[in-house]
């Protein structure tokens, strides 16, 4: 048996909801019955244009009755903008997550509510316009690769948790492989780039790096509570100092050298230097 | 599992550990004990205690009657059986497929009968055996087999079937049958989980598929579970006694509830042949629902039922075996399986039959589909 969360469990044995709005501003249905689960959401809006009422209709398990119920209050409130920036993530996060498996039932509440919506704007959903992928289950590659991108998707397995796709006869699988593929090389490409590498130093570099780093960096702050520091020596990575003025005898001077200096040392000059106090 | 099972098997944890290969006398001791389990076993199969071999489980069972034979006819590639076959013997076959065996799946017709010319027709040369089932575990559903065996044996080709869900339902008579090999599985005789048989008739051809020591006269390398095989010989000495039962009481318990349910939940399929059926299984489907949601919420009054369902299974199409019966898609998805046994009562049937028909209306009051099929039957 699934390990659903308590307040998937609650929305699956207490839907909040539950109908069709009669004269509904947007109505939208993603799914079927040979699918194995379907969605009819229907909202009214208010004057100012926000969504009133919201109800749907599910046919599916249980994480699928969930999912709309969830959705609809989610969506309760917002104004049409907001509800198209609701993704299904939301809507699981809402619910406390769901098992990956089942994944495909939040994507399909995210589904009929933009249908809903553009069926309300007099726009079609028109699948035509997109390659269908996955032919067992009808989706297409625009679905696809708004889920590899919304979810962070890296596998085949993981894309048919989330649309289903694939869950069928298999044949799909290279397509979605190449699609995943695809999809990633872009989505490296728009993330900013990691920052670039230390470089190896000289040990003059080092030093002169280190000098600089405490002089500018550290000795002021020291000061600015009436302490100070002096560089006594440098041993490879070990950076040995004394502890000046009221440093010398603050109880948390241990907490300040690795906290505060070998943290700015390291940020500054190299990711392995150790600071270590000399005492006198 | 039964309690009088439990209690024999006790003592081979701790008094008796003595490992029946051993020559010692405490050793030896098992070894009777196991012998008397084989007879008890091989009493209830209608079999030679020698045709016995002790597995882990019915899978074991599975993969050892197929891959053993098919090792033992190297150059025959070709192996039958259906589309409908437990995943212990249909992934054995898919599995076989890929590795260059030809493979013929029967098909089932919409109440998952087999069309036995369609088997003679794909018997060859080339055929190394035929695995089909003795009995449906979705639907229950019984298949011919003296008249599969016969046909098969015109033509030379080992049988094996899987008769873990016929096995302590209805009767079985291996010295009157045409079965060369059948597997069977210890909990649904209400032994224990993790121990299983593997019936081979004298003079089959067979090489061991769990290769080893001595142990089962070769055919079974690997130490005994001791305890498991002294709680399966009494689970089969019980199951024979039971088997009266099972199909006079548990049928009548098996036939009330479905009566019930078909005459208070309209749009309620029984899935499978209503005749040739196991006394204790009922598959039913209620369109417009899933079967996961219908399992939960029963499962919610404590009532445990299994379901063919894509949901439960995290699985996206419904079971194989609706598919290939050709359940519409209104029902595949909704079908959900009782599975009754001795320990049922007639109270747990009605109180399935008070429960479950408020659970379908309030799962169709939220299906988009059941208003829109009422509002069709309306306009005719």
């Amino acid at each position: 048996m699934w390990d659903y969360t308590e307040k998937v469990k609650d929305h699956f044995l207490n839907p909040r909801n539950v109908g069709e709005i009669e004269n509904a501003d947007g109505a939208g249905e993603v799914g079927s019955l040979a699918c194995g689960d379907a969605l009819r959401l229907t909202f009214k809006l208010d004057e100012n244009k926000r969504i009133k009422e919201a109800k749907f209709k599910t046919f599916g398990c249980a994480s699928a009755i969930a999912s709309s119920s969830a959705l609809t209050e989610i969506i309760k409130g917002m104004t049409l903008e907001e509800a198209l920036k609701v993704t299904n993530q939301d809507i699981a996060n809402y619910l406390g997550g769901l098992p990956e498996e089942k994944m495909h039932c939040s994507v399909m509440g995210r589904e009929a509510l933009e249908s809903a919506i553009a069926n309300y704007r007099g726009q079609k959903v028109v699948k035509e316009d997109f390659e269908i992928v996955c032919k067992c289950f009808g989706v297409t590659d625009r679905e696809i690769i708004k889920a590899i991108r919304e979810n962070d998707l890296k596998t085949v397995e993981q894309v048919t948790y989330y649309t289903k796709a694939g869950g069928g006869c298999g044949q799909c699988h290279p397509k979605i492989e190449a699609l995943i593929e695809t999809v990633r090389r872009e989505m490296e490409k728009e993330a900013p780039p990691p920052k670039p590498e230390k470089k190896k130093l000289t040990n003059i570099q080092k030093i002169r790096m280190i000098e600089e780093t405490l002089g500018r960096e550290i000795i002021p702050a020291l000061k600015a509570d009436g302490g100070d520091l002096d560089l006594i020596d440098i041993e490879g990575n070990k950076v040995l100092v004394a502890l000046r003025g009221k440093c010398s005898f603050c109880p948390s001077s241990e907490f300040t050298l690795k906290q505060y200096v070998e943290t700015k040392l390291r940020e500054f000059v190299s990711d392995d230097i150790e600071v270590e106090e000399v005492r006198p | 599992m039964a309690p009088e099972v439990l209690e024999v098997m006790l003592p081979y944890f701790s008094e008796y550990y003595g490992n029946p290969s051993s020559m010692h006398f405490f050793g030896g001791q098992v070894q009777k004990k196991v012998d008397e389990a084989r007879a008890k076993v091989a009493d209830f199969l209608g079999a030679e205690p020698s045709e016995v071999v002790f597995t882990s489980c019915g899978t074991e069972s599975d993969n050892a009657a197929i891959l053993g034979t098919l090792d033992s006819y190297p150059e025959k590639r070709h192996l039958v059986t259906s589309r409908v076959e437990h995943p212990a013997v249909g992934n054995v076959s898919t599995y076989l497929g890929r590795k260059g065996y030809r493979v013929t799946e029967l098909s089932v017709d919409r109440e998952g009968r087999l069309d036995l010319d369609e088997l003679k027709e794909s018997l060859t040369d080339e055929t190394a055996l035929g695995t089909i089932m003795y009995a449906n575990n979705e639907t229950g559903v019984i298949f011919p087999i003296e008249e599969i065996g016969d046909i098969l044996k015109a033509r030379g080709i080992p049988f094996h079937t899987d008769g873990v869900q016929a096995a302590g339902k209805i009767p079985l008579n291996m010295k009157k049958s045409k079965v060369d090999m059948l597997s069977i599985s210890g909990h649904k005789l209400h032994a224990p989980k993790g121990i299983g048989v593997l019936y081979i008739r004298k003079g089959t051809r067979f090489s061991p598929f769990m290769i080893g020591g001595h142990q089962e006269k070769g055919r079974r390398g690997g130490t005994e579970n001791v305890p498991y095989i002294i709680g399966l010989g009494k689970a089969c000495e019980l199951a024979k006694k039971h088997l009266d039962e099972e199909n006079t009481k548990i049928k009548a318990l098996r036939d009330y509830l479905e009566a019930k349910l078909l005459e208070k939940i309209p749009n309620t399929l029984v899935n499978g042949d209503r005749v040739h059926r196991l006394p204790n299984t009922v598959s039913v489907s209620f369109e417009y629902v899933e079967g996961e949601s219908i399992l939960l919420l029963l499962s919610d009054l404590g009532i445990c039922a299994s379901s063919g369902s894509a949901c439960t299974s995290g699985s996206l199409e419904p079971s194989h075996v609706l598919r290939a019966m050709g359940v519409p898609f209104t029902a595949a998805h909704g079908s959900i399986r009782f599975s009754l046994s001795i320990y049922n009562t007639k109270e747990e049937m009605d109180y399935i039959i008070e429960h479950l028909p408020p659970i379908i209306q309030r799962l169709r009051d939220i299906s988009p589909f059941w208003k829109d099929y009422l509002k069709a039957q309306k306009k005719g």
